[in-house]
């Protein structure tokens, strides 16, 4: 079948072509096709419905609606404040700041690959891992006491899971309160820190190009980003639990 | 020959007649010239260029289109239909819940009999409820879909940055959506959800009673904080299925279809559909 490429004008072609018919027509049966599919699922699929809401029996595991078990599966290795409130505020306004912070001219309007690799990387990355990876786990393998079982796994209520994470300051024998604050600091203050440093200066070309202030930002919330990677593999490798202990938050 | 009788044509020449698309042209003429097509239809419909404009020009519905686009912005394979199926979702779950909300009352004691009432009394009260669920759920995945297409097509590039940003609130308010509607049922999977979600708002820093900083801020509980707010209290109860209802059905409509309207508004005044220069 010849398909017309968009770049290569079809001679001949008018490259403007009337609504009517043409998109209408394809719309029409875009829009057919799916109220065909909504019926029969909702035929086919029934809606659950459990019993009445009982506030004094609670299901294990409860879990929230199946689009926010990301956002709950990052609760296992960080605290509400962050995973629940701060994480989500991070992801929109990250959204909204994409078409500022990249400002790469080439790949507007088209497929390419080539041409923005670090940019298709970066959101793949999070949309397919980040997002839809961890909830389809939480849909499927997160069972009671949010433990994870496999599919052909009996969802044990008494599975017992040692707890034996420890924080990354006592890990480094660091024993005191305050000693393992201000350790937990410096590796957080740190990695931020040689992390920025480090981009500034393999990118030092485009600092005049691209904006210092955008950069900045860019690295920021790339940095957050992989620190979220890095603490998940911390725990499930290393069993640390926490980075930094203050008597106002943990991270 | 004998199968050439007049009044029992064959096969072969029944499959030749659809083939070449005679078939289709005769019964086009003979639906066209009859009594009921010719005293409902003034006049026919001539397909010429000037008509083909009207068409959209002057019909309120069709008029959010341009009359004419970029061939390209034709192509499934560009577009995935995301955008307009999401479109249509929304409708579809407009149009179910307002039938919905004909029998849904948000109070405590009725709401969950009220459901039932919905399914097993209520003539095609389970279909209904089947298609604003499912279409909600499926709109949740299309929007999804189509910010990934989005992405990858680099739409939100110049000119198009202030629509990317109109569409990450679209998004925010698609999951709210779902999110609040997920309540209603007020059955066990509705209510400890919405216990499991509206926790989170108890961490927030500064304004939840269990969030960081909450101490230097004056008179946080928690009977009073960012989630009581939320939930007009300190469980999920009634009150909160009133909140989430009013939430629901009112205010994120509203608000979504507002902003929706701006969303292909800035379509065309972008330039519309994205393409390579
Ligand atoms: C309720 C949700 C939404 C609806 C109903 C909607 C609808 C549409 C429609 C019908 C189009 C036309 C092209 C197409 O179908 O792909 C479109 C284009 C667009 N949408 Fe959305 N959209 C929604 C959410 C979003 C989101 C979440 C984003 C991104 C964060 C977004 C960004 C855009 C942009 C930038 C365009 C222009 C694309 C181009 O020029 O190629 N929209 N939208």
């Amino acid at each position: 079948m010849a398909i017309d490429k968009p770049k290569n004008k079809v001679e001949g072609l008018e490259e403007k072509v009337h609504v009517w018919p043409y998109l209408v027509r394809l719309e029409f049966l875009c829009a057919l096709f799916t109220i065909i599919g909504l019926t029969v699922w909702s035929i086919v699929i029934d809606a659950p419905l459990e019993e009445a809401a009982n506030p004094t029996k609670t299901p294990n595991p409860s879990k929230a609606p199946w689009y926010f078990l990301g956002l709950q599966d990052i609760l296992v290795y960080f605290d509400p404040w962050f995973a629940g409130v701060v994480a989500p505020v991070l992801i929109i306004v990250g959204l909204m700041l994409i078409p500022y912070l990249d400002i790469n001219p080439k790949g507007n309007g088209y497929y390419t690959y080539e041409e923005r690799k670090v940019a298709i990387w970066v959101y793949s990355f999070g949309f397919l891992v980040l997002w839809i990876a961890l909830i389809i786990m939480g849909v499927f393998l997160r069972g009671p006491g949010w433990n994870l079982f496999m599919p052909w796994q009996y969802w044990d209520p008494h599975k017992v899971v040692a707890l034996v994470s420890v924080d990354l300051p006592y890990a480094f024998g660091v024993r005191t309160y305050n000693m393992a604050m201000l350790f937990g600091a410096a590796v957080v203050g740190g990695y931020f820190a040689v992390g920025t440093a480090a981009y500034f200066f393999v990118e030092r070309k485009a600092i005049k190009a691209v904006g210092f202030l955008r950069m900045f930002i860019k690295i920021q919330l790339y940095l957050i980003m992989i620190g979220i990677v890095i603490k998940i593999v911390l725990r499930l490798a290393f069993n640390i639990k926490y980075i930094m202990v203050t008597p106002w938050f943990n991270i | 020959m004998a199968d050439n009788k007049p009044g029992i044509p064959s096969i072969a020449g029944l499959v030749a007649k659809i083939k070449s698309g005679e078939l289709f042209e005769e019964i086009q003429k003979q639906v066209l010239s009859s009594q009921i097509w010719t005293s409902s239809f003034r006049h026919g419909y001539a397909d010429t260029p000037r008509n083909r404009v009207l068409q959209i020009a002057s019909n309120v519905w069709l008029h959010l289109h341009p009359v004419k686009i970029q061939r390209h912005a034709l192509r499934i394979k560009f577009t995935w239909c995301m955008g307009g199926i999401t479109f249509l979702l929304f409708l579809s779950t407009v149009v179910t819940g307002v039938i919905l909300m004909f029998y849904y009352r948000p109070v405590g004691e009725y709401a969950y009999f009220d459901m039932k009432y919905l399914q097993y009394d209520v003539p095609f009260g389970m279909l209904m409820r089947n298609m604003h669920r499912w279409a909600a759920h499926a709109m949740v995945i299309t929007v999804w879909l189509h910010m990934f297409r989005v992405f990858l097509t680099g739409s939100y590039k110049p000119p198009r940055e202030f629509n990317w940003v109109i569409g990450v609130f679209l998004v925010t308010f698609t999951l709210l959506l779902s999110f609040t509607g997920y309540l209603l049922p007020w059955d066990q999977l509705a209510m400890w959800a919405v216990t499991v979600g509206t926790n989170m708002a108890r961490a927030t820093p500064f304004l939840g009673n269990e969030g960081p900083f909450q101490e230097y801020v004056f008179g946080v509980s928690a009977q009073y904080d960012a989630r009581s707010a939320l939930i007009g209290g300190s469980i999920v109860g009634p009150p909160a299925l009133l909140r989430f209802y009013v939430l629901h059905c009112i205010f994120i409509p509203l608000v979504a279809g507002a902003l929706m309207i701006v969303h292909f508004w800035r379509i065309r005044k972008d330039g519309g559909i994205s393409g390579p220069l």
